[in-house]
């Protein structure tokens, strides 16, 4: 047993360090570290510096555009990154219909849709939940028809994260109503421009938006849109949520929230000393930072059996990472007290200066706290993820 | 980095549980614990042929030079059988001694397995402070007197030599001042009263009056005690920490198996959400617990002290609180077994409970944490 970096790892992260501090722009920076609103030119400019670099898909295979990096060179490029306050790669691309594409996907469809995936030419997103199917995701109710070349696909997809800025969304559709609802779902490539699409959004309890509904009436799509065979959609679906899932912790992240959380309760005060000097909130805020530490070992000891894949082990990280995202946000909220309560899109949005005064840093917190609750909800709920490891796991 | 075990640690570990599952059974524990002595001479003589009295003592002195990490398996495999037998204390001792130097004829015998050690440390106000020390040491002569009262010490009565710590000079707040005693526990003042614990172990009240001392009997330097204390604690608990994770994994097979074989309503228990979805929050605080105890056994040993400090002060809170967790919904899912004398896993349960709250608890812990560089923020934001 060596928990510690081979050398070749160490000068690995020291490139990756150079790159950041050389390539990520300042204001892109600034609006991470300070919890502002990214517009869709953020996360686009930042994907093609990315790109320009060769990194943008770490995970791929080198002949579709990967870097061959193994897993824990991966984890220390995802930690950089987040210690450097980028902002993400969004994972609809590249980590979630990229990987179906290169199993199951024919070679016209691999050679067309994977450089510009890699590129970020196209905007992906997740057409999946619907209002009627959510944790049971297999009752979906969104058909696709045949017609000649085409499917004629009616329905409604929701909570699709900034679909608003898609280019093309990949769905799951009922091809065969008549058979076990897991076996008939095919998996669907669709253009956002198709006549018959209407995305609508819906404002989250902090007033952004960043998820839609998206409505489907009649909406032609060309049969060479559908990956791999008809009705085998639930099984892609799956292969999908064994791939790449061990940054679902978001551990690099979290560390870079527990260092602003101190040094946000250093500004404050309680009593004429920091709030960090309080034995009852540093002991809140210790207890937090050792449960990461034991999150960020879990990670690694997870990454460190590569090859066999993080498979079920992932629904513990998913669930431990998301409850201390919250709970960064939580003791944030607490940090600022009733700082928290102006709210200022505009500011947030960074198109006026803050308008309710105070700490420039606090402004965002209580609707970065709000907009968190999502964590344990998204990607299959914490219960979901139980009832995998009370199955996979346990055995019961 | 790396995970895993080298083949001799696998080793050392596959031979102690081989030991455990044939001679150390739950009824030949229980017969144990409730022995005159509360431990087992021939279990002893085992445990030194197996190699394990050698493994983390100095090669000088006949050891094998065994890391924390060679030692995280070795407590494993302890915690999961419940072995009573005074073999921490033992080698909570001999790290003292290899600390500070010196006393290697002891070591040697400690290393063969023919000497045993205790710790007597704490005391009645103490609490988890190991330097809030009211026994004295005055200078007498070319040795020392020593005088006090140490409580809760862990297997003193079955040992030949006891750690002691006192107070040369300064208040019990202070860190300087304090000095290490190596002392026969037959010397003339030392009275010992041995008592059963709750877990199963054995502990003894110790009284030192007017115990008059050769100068060859301090451990290290006269009044700087505490570097070896802080860092033989260190080591202690990452000790602890594995012999918890090692308890918690058989607490947790035989609760999963439980869930598997017990029948209510027509299914098995295990059937039942709420009942899933406890057992996957004990996975899970077992798992943190697991990664913590390794990255405690990592730095147990490390030369860099508030590196060591802060890992091991994290590990033993976090380990703390998985203990408590899983020990408990461990009884609660067992039903009313759960709380009897004859089920293992109630004193898997005990023994957990009760590491929690030996050198240092997790508030004490999570305190120590803080205390440490590295805690505030080096930059504003």
């Amino acid at each position: 047993m060596d928990l510690h970096y081979t050398a070749e790892e160490t000068a690995f992260r020291d490139t990756v360090r150079t790159f950041l501090d050389t390539h990520l722009p300042a204001d892109l920076q600034r609006k991470v570290r300070q919890h502002l609103r990214l517009a869709k030119d953020d996360y686009v400019r930042w994907h093609k510096i990315v790109a320009q670099q060769g990194w943008a898909a770490p995970a791929w295979p080198v002949e579709h555009g990967g870097t061959g990096w193994t897993a824990v060179q991966r984890h220390i490029w995802e930690d950089e990154c987040a210690r450097a306050a980028t902002p993400p790669i969004l994972p609809f691309g590249v980590n979630m219909v990229a990987p179906v594409i290169m199993a199951f996907a024919n070679a016209e469809q691999k050679a067309y849709y994977l450089p510009r995936i890699l590129n970020c030419d196209d905007w992906w997103c997740q057409g999946y939940s619907e209002p009627g199917a959510g944790s049971d995701l297999a009752s979906l109710k969104t058909t696709a028809e045949r017609d000649g070349d085409h499917y004629i696909v009616n329905g409604q997809k929701t909570w699709t994260t900034l679909g608003q800025h898609a280019d093309m969304i990949f769905c799951l559709v009922r091809t065969d109503s008549t058979v076990r609802k897991q076996e008939g779902i095919s998996f669907l490539l669709i253009d956002m421009k198709t006549p018959g699409i209407t995305v609508r959004p819906i404002i989250m309890l902090d007033e952004e938006h960043e998820v839609n509904e998206v409505f489907f009436d009649n909406v032609r799509v060309p049969v060479s849109n559908l990956v791999g065979q008809e009705n085998k959609g639930w099984t892609y679906a799956k292969y999908l949520l064994g791939h790449e899932r061990t940054g679902i912790a978001a551990v690099g992240r979290s560390k870079r929230e527990l260092t602003f959380l101190k040094q946000l309760a250093m500004r404050q005060t309680k009593r004429g000393a920091p709030l960090l000097h309080d034995p009852a909130f540093a002991a809140k805020v210790a207890t937090l930072e050792i449960e990461l530490m034991a999150l960020e070992m879990t990670v690694l000891r997870v990454i460190s059996d590569e090859g066999k894949g993080p498979g079920p082990q992932a629904s513990m990280l998913k669930v431990r990472g998301s409850e201390l995202q919250q709970q960064l946000t939580e003791l944030m909220v607490e940090a600022i007290g009733p700082q928290a309560l102006p709210f200022d899109p505009a500011f947030l949005d960074g198109s006026a200066p803050h308008s309710g005064g105070g700490d420039d840093l606090a402004a965002p917190l209580a609707a970065y706290y709000f907009n968190y609750r999502k964590t344990s909800i998204y990607g299959g709920s914490n219960e979901i993820q139980k009832n995998i490891i009370t199955q996979m796991i346990l055995g019961l | 980095m790396d995970f895993h075990f080298n083949q001799e640690q696998q080793q050392f570990a596959d031979a102690l549980r081989r030991w455990v599952d044939k001679d150390y059974r739950f009824e030949t524990r229980q017969k144990i614990i409730h022995s005159a002595t509360g431990t087992s001479d021939a279990a002893w003589a085992t445990l030194a042929e197996l190699g394990m009295t050698a493994l983390p003592l100095p090669a000088g002195a006949g050891g094998f030079d065994g890391t924390a990490v060679d030692m995280l398996l070795v407590m494993q495999e302890l915690g999961r059988g419940l072995v009573v037998e005074p073999y921490f204390a033992t080698v909570l001792g001999a790290r003292f001694l290899t600390l500070a130097g010196g006393h290697d004829a002891v070591l040697e015998q400690v290393a063969s397995g023919s000497l045993k050690l205790a710790c007597a440390l704490g005391e009645r106000q103490s609490r988890h402070d190991m330097h809030a020390i009211a026994t004295t040491a005055t200078a007498s002569g070319d040795g020392f007197v020593l005088d006090g009262e140490k409580t809760v010490v862990i297997h003193g009565a079955q040992a030949d030599f006891l750690i002691v710590s006192a107070r040369s000079s300064g208040s019990q707040a202070e860190t300087d001042g304090i000095s290490l005693f190596l002392v026969p526990v037959d010397a003339p003042g030392v009275s010992v009263r041995d008592y059963r614990t709750i877990d199963g172990q054995r502990a003894a009240s110790v009284t030192l009056v007017q115990v008059v001392l050769g100068h060859d009997a301090l451990i290290g330097q006269k009044g700087q005690g505490w570097p070896v204390l802080d860092a033989a604690l260190d080591y202690g608990a990452a000790l602890l920490c594995a012999e918890a994770v090692g308890a918690m994994d058989a607490i947790f097979a035989a609760t999963l198996e439980y869930l598997k074989t017990r029948q209510q309503f027509g299914a098995p228990i295990g059937k039942f959400q709420a009942l899933q979805h406890r057992m996957a929050d004990m996975f899970i605080h077992l798992e943190q617990a697991r990664s913590m105890a390794m990255l405690a056994a990592a730095k147990a040993d490390s030369d860099d002290v508030a590196e060591r400090r802060r890992t091991v002060s994290a590990a033993k809170a976090r380990v703390g609180l998985a203990a408590t967790f899983v020990g408990q919904q461990a009884v609660q899912l067992h039903g009313g077994m759960g709380v009897t004398d004859e089920l293992p896993a109630a004193h898997h349960f005990k023994r957990l409970s009760m590491i929690a709250l030996t050198l240092g608890d997790v508030e004490h812990h999570i305190e120590r944490f803080i205390a440490q560089p590295g805690f505030l923020p080096t930059e504003t934001a």
